[in-house]
Formats: C-alpha cells, sequence, structure tokens
C-alpha cells in the first residue's frame, strides 16, 4: 500500500490517491490493529499433557487419539501422522503453512475422506471405517473450509436440520405429523435460542444463500452447534471473514469450551490462535512438527522456521526433517 | 381451418389418461430433481416398468388389475434399488448418465424377442381391460360436456388416475413439509453439509429415488390402462417429454407437475391440430405430416427458452431460484 503512495505528506481530498489516509501510520500501526482479540474472558487450560511438550506427547485426558495415519494423493504423501492426542475440555489448534496437510487430516478424522493406514478413536471407540454421518452422530461435528450453506434452505430450515434424532426424519413417520410436531416444536425453540446467540435471528426466514460471507461462518456453526455434539472440529472458522467478525467468532470458540465441549480447529494465522488456544499442534508437509501450549511452540525454532518463514530461502523440508540440508531425502 | 375442432381436440386431450399419467409421472420426477436434486434421466424406463408390470400380470399370470398394479409399484421399488446401489454413492451427473443406460435397456429387454412369451416382443401387448373395467363403478353410457364427453369406461380409467394423482399429491405435500422432507432439500443443495450433521445421506436418496420411480411407474399404469403397451413409447425421448412438463410447471413445487403436463398436452394437442391444418391450408410450405412433428421441434426450443428465462417454472418461487448456484 505504501510503496504506491511513498510521500506521507499527500494531503487528503478529492485527488488523493486509494489509501492515502492510511499512508501516515507505519507497518507495526497496522499490524496492531488489524490483530484481533476475543472479548469474552479467557481461563486458559493448562497442564493437558502427561510430559514435555513434543509431537505426539500423550495427554491426561484425551478425547481423540491417531495413531499412524497417512494419506497420499499420487505420489505425495498429504498426511503422515505417527501420534496425536487432542485434549478434551481444552481449544486445540491445528496451524501449519498452505499444503501442510491440514484439512486433509480434518476430512480424514471425520470420515470424509478414507486414509491409506490408521487407526483413530473418539472416546476410546473406534472410528477408522466408519462412515462420516455415524461419527457425527457419536459427538464429534465439523464445519468446512468453503462454508457449505444450504443455499434454498430458509436459516431457520438449515438450524432444525442439524438437529439430531428427530422423529419425523424417518419416513414413515414423516407422513404421520402428530408423530413428530412436538418435537419439532423443542427443536425450533432450539434453533431461535442459538440464532439470537448468533446474531441470526432477524434472518430466520431468509434462504441461506442471502446471507453474507460472515455470516455463513456463523451460521454453519450454530447449525453444527444444533447436533449438541462434544467435540467440535472447525476448519478456518476464521478464514475470509472481516476483523470485527473474527472477534465475534472468536468470542463463540471460547464459548464452546465454557460450554464443556471441546474444540479443534484448523487455522493458519498464529496470531489468531494464541489468545484463545489451550494446544496448539503444528503440521507441515503432512507431518506434526511440534505441539505444546501456544507461547511454548510460538518460541519453538522448528516452528518459527518451517511456519513463520523467517527463512524463506530454506527447503522446508529440511526443517521437518525429511531432507538434508543438502537437498537428500532422508525418510 | 376447423378451429372448433382442433380447440375441442385439446381440450379433450387435457383430460387424457396420457395427461393424467404424465402428471404422475413428472410428480415423481419433481421428487426426484425438485427435491432431492437427484437427475434422472431414465423415467420412462420406470414407466415401461410400470406399464409392461400391470399388462403381463394380468395377461400371463391372470391376476386381477390391482394385484397388476401392485406388481407394478413392486418392480419400481426393485427397478431403483437396482439403479441406486451403484449409482447414489457417486456425483449427480453420473445418476443422470447410469439412468438414461438402465431405462433403454429396460426398454430393450421388453422388445427383444428372448421374452416374446411374456412381452410380445416389438408387437407390445393389449387386450387386457377385462379386469379394469369389470371394477368400473359408474353406469353405463356416454356422459359429461362440451369437449369432456366420454363413455363410463373412459371415464373410470380417468377418474381412477385422477384418484392416484391425488393420492401422491397428497403423500408428497406430506412428506416434503416433514422433517423428511427438510432433510432431502439439504441434500438437494449439499450432501456433504447434511452428512457432517449426522444424516444418512445415502438412504435418504434412496428413499426418494423408491418414491419417485413408483410415482413414475404408475403414470406408466394410467397410460397403459384404456389404451396398449408398445415398446416403442418407452424411448428416451419420453423421460424428456416429462421433464418439459415438469419444469414448465415448477420443479420444487407440488402443484407444478400437474399444470405443467396439464400444458405440455395443451400446447401439443393444438400444435398437432394447427400445424398440419396450415400446411394443408399452404400456408407452411411443407407436407401436413412434416408440420405434424414440427412440433417436436417447437417444444424443444420452449424448453431451451423455459430454462434460460423462467428456470422457476409458472408456478415455482421466483426468490429461490434467483440464487444459481
Amino acid at each position: 500500500m505504501s510503496s504506491s503512495t511513498p510521500d506521507p505528506t499527500v494531503p487528503d481530498g478529492p485527488d488523493a490517491p486509494e489509501g492515502a489516509e492510511l499512508a501516515g501510520i507505519d507497518d507495526d500501526t497496522i499490524v496492531d490493529t488489524l490483530e484481533v482479540e476475543p472479548t469474552h474472558e479467557i481461563h486458559h487450560t493448562t497442564h493437558l499433557a502427561k510430559d514435555d511438550a513434543a509431537p505426539g506427547v500423550a495427554k491426561v485426558d484425551p478425547i481423540l487419539v491417531a495413531d499412524h495415519i497417512t494419506r497420499s494423493f499420487g505420489g505425495n504423501k498429504a498426511v503422515d501422522v505417527d501420534h496425536v492426542e487432542i485434549p478434551r475440555h481444552a481449544i486445540t489448534a491445528l496451524i501449519g503453512p498452505n499444503g501442510a496437510g491440514k484439512t486433509t487430516l480434518f476430512n480424514l478424522l471425520s470420515g470424509f475422506d478414507k486414509p491409506d493406514t490408521g487407526e483413530w478413536s473418539f472416546n476410546g471407540r473406534s472410528l477408522a471405517g466408519i462412515p462420516a454421518f455415524k461419527s457425527a452422530r457419536l459427538g464429534q461435528v465439523r464445519t468446512f473450509q468453503l462454508t457449505k450453506v444450504l443455499a434454498r434452505l430458509t436459516v431457520l430450515e438449515s438450524m432444525k436440520l442439524g438437529a439430531n434424532g428427530q422423529r419425523g426424519e424417518s419416513i414413515w413417520a414423516a407422513v404421520v405429523p402428530p408423530l413428530w410436531t412436538s418435537q419439532e416444536r423443542e427443536i425450533e425453540e432450539r434453533a431461535i435460542t442459538l440464532l439470537k446467540k448468533f446474531k441470526l435471528y432477524e434472518k430466520r426466514d431468509d434462504y441461506s444463500a442471502s446471507l453474507s460471507g460472515g455470516q455463513r461462518k456463523l451460521l454453519e456453526m450454530a447449525r453444527a452447534l444444533m447436533t449438541q455434539p462434544e467435540f467440535v472440529l472447525l476448519d478456518e472458522p476464521m478464514a475470509g471473514v472481516n476483523p470485527a467478525l473474527v472477534q465475534t467468532l472468536l468470542d463463540h470458540v471460547i464459548d464452546l469450551k465454557s460450554e464443556g465441549m471441546t474444540v479443534l480447529f484448523v487455522e493458519h494465522d498464529m496470531h489468531m490462535v494464541r489468545h484463545i488456544a489451550d494446544w496448539v499442534v503444528v503440521m507441515a508437509e503432512g507431518r506434526i512438527v511440534a505441539e505444546g501450549p501456544p507461547h511454548e511452540v510460538m518460541r519453538n525454532a522448528a516452528v518459527i522456521d518451517a511456519y513463520l518463514g523467517s527463512h524463506l530461502d530454506e527447503d522446508i523440508g529440511v526443517i521437518t526433517g525429511r531432507y538434508d540440508e543438502e537437498g537428500n531425502r532422508l525418510s | 381451418m376447423n378451429w372448433g375442432s382442433i380447440l375441442d381436440n385439446t381440450a379433450s386431450f387435457m383430460l387424457s389418461p396420457e395427461t393424467i399419467g404424465f402428471m404422475l409421472a413428472a410428480l415423481g420426477l419433481a421428487v426426484h430433481f425438485g427435491y432431492a436434486g437427484l437427475l434422472n434421466f431414465g423415467m420412462a424406463g420406470f414407466m415401461a416398468i410400470g406399464a409392461y408390470g400391470y399388462a403381463i400380470s394380468i395377461l400371463s399370470f391372470g391376476f386381477p388389475w390391482w394385484a397388476g398394479i401392485l406388481v407394478s409399484i413392486v418392480g419400481a421399488v426393485i427397478f431403483a434399488i437396482i439403479l441406486g446401489i451403484p449409482t447414489l454413492k457417486l456425483r449427480g451427473d453420473y445418476l443422470a448418465i447410469v439412468t438414461i443406460a438402465a431405462a433403454e435397456i429396460v426398454r430393450l429387454l421388453f422388445q427383444s424377442r428372448v421374452f416374446d412369451e411374456w412381452t410380445n416382443s416389438a408387437d407390445g401387448l393389449g387386450g387386457y381391460h377385462t379386469s379394469f373395467r369389470e371394477a368400473n363403478p359408474l353406469p353405463e353410457g356416454t356422459f359429461g360436456f362440451g369437449p369432456w364427453e366420454f363413455t363410463s369406461d373412459q371415464w373410470w380409467s380417468r377418474l381412477f388416475g385422477l384418484f392416484l394423482v391425488a393420492l401422491g399429491l397428497l403423500l408428497v405435500w406430506l412428506l416434503m413439509r416433514s422433517p423428511w422432507g427438510r432433510v432431502l432439500k439439504g441434500i438437494r443443495e449439499d450432501e456433504d453439509a447434511v452428512r457432517s450433521l449426522g444424516k444418512n445421506v445415502y438412504l435418504y436418496k434412496m428413499q426418494a429415488l423408491i418414491i419417485g420411480g413408483v410415482l413414475g411407474a404408475l403414470g406408466g399404469v394410467v397410460i397403459a390402462l384404456p389404451s396398449a403397451v408398445i415398446p416403442q413409447y418407452y424411448l428416451p425421448s419420453l423421460t424428456f417429454f416429462v421433464w418439459t412438463a415438469l419444469l414448465l410447471g415448477g420443479a420444487a413445487t407440488l402443484f407444478g407437475p400437474i399444470i405443467g403436463a396439464v400444458l405440455y398436452w395443451g400446447v401439443m394437442a393444438f400444435l398437432a391440430g394447427v400445424l398440419p391444418a396450415m400446411a394443408t391450408e399452404g400456408w407452411l410450405p411443407i407436407s401436413s405430416t412434416a408440420a405434424g412433428n414440427l412440433r417436436f421441434v417447437l417444444v424443444g426450443v420452449a424448453l431451451m427458452l423455459l430454462v434460460a428465462f423462467r428456470p422457476q417454472g409458472l408456478l415455482g418461487n421466483k426468490k429461490e431460484m434467483t440464487f444459481v448456484k
């Protein structure tokens, strides 16, 4: 921005080039104003791990345990995770650069994709080979990186669709309304409470397609909560959302934890993560390269190198240990 | 040109068993495409199974007419399951390809000489009307008014067809206002989103395929009730005529398929009268037979214009279709 307006003294006026009003602010200030902090109070959960923070460290009370998960696309190993445990009643952030395999791992854990190898269990129950809809019924719900709204359903209808265990969803009961109308009323009340909380109540009768990008993210999160989940997987909930709404979304994520849910979310942006995450798992090249409490992870040399990109000229494979410094493959 | 007889024929055809059969088939397609988002291009196959199931059970096995209809329903359910198992896990366009092929396989099996004993191959089946006509509760004679004057038997097949339409409408209305229908519409919009909320998408799509298929088979039965079953009737073009009727009325509406079928056959019957007459009068530089076939060209053009400029159909919600995915 400042490169196009090198002179900070350009006067404000109709002739002023675009962005001139920001030209006087130095770069640090801009970064500070864009960094969003949640407004809700955060109680960071500590002592989640049994041992010192390291990739694959055992947790005191894991909700999800995964072993030897691999998934290749062609010759490219997109995910290669030896062991990872997600702590219960905490917010875990899964971070990593583009192409690190975060979303692929998400798809595998939620049953939307099948791994080449691997075992994982949710609440001690094995989920390998279980279809996506069943793992959602067990209390593990996910959202999508590219928000999936049900365009030609109204906001309220989309919400009601989310509720699980509906009697009227059986084809036989569907044609006998007395069997499901009372449950339908309960579901609608629950949906309206959530819509009010997510500031979508005024939009309840609009088609979901008419919502803005940020409202869609909110609706997707609210809809997922209609399933009354125990474990919420959010795939880049803050992607493409303006800073004001990011704050709201961060608050909602904190609320999920205070309401007793476990959260695992994917995020690019390290700064976004450090305020709300209790635990951070860092992926690069399909592997977990570091994990630990946010402030510790941010000091981790491997993460700074691999993730924050201070050594842009170095191949990321060197940092993850897949290649040596001369570029020879090690594993 | 005899306008009186052309309009009379048109009005009469709007209440023909073929029109009523189209109402049922288009309603079935509305369940498939309008509510569940399934691209079924094999409706002619379901209609053939309905018609042949009915005729064969009566002619070869001596079933009463109502048992023949039950056989048709069972046949449609089995066909839907066979079609659905391999395709419903795939993306929507594969279903379209498979259904169009499957419907042709069905037609060619009925037409082939291998099952001549039951299907009478290319000559088709007829003369199965006794049982249905014996059940006719209407008095003898000819009654009605204006262009809608029919014999007792003609009325019986029309009224029974309309009764099935009413039943079909009631079923679809009840289903689509229920949570089951909500899941189905969700699948139409984004099946992964619905799956992530813990719904067995595959099961819902299968159920929708079966219900729409049974409605299509019943449409085939109604068309066959007073006439004959000829394999050449169930060409892929039949499927596209039903699609035209559906899109004309509005795909995701309850009464759209009904209005669409009436209008479709109204226009077809009108053009079938007008175009040859115009050729005879010398207004069109073609033979009257060629002029009669010109209506299919016009209907094709109309379908294209409809999809381009009024995708929601006559009854569809404009707002609902404003948001093109």
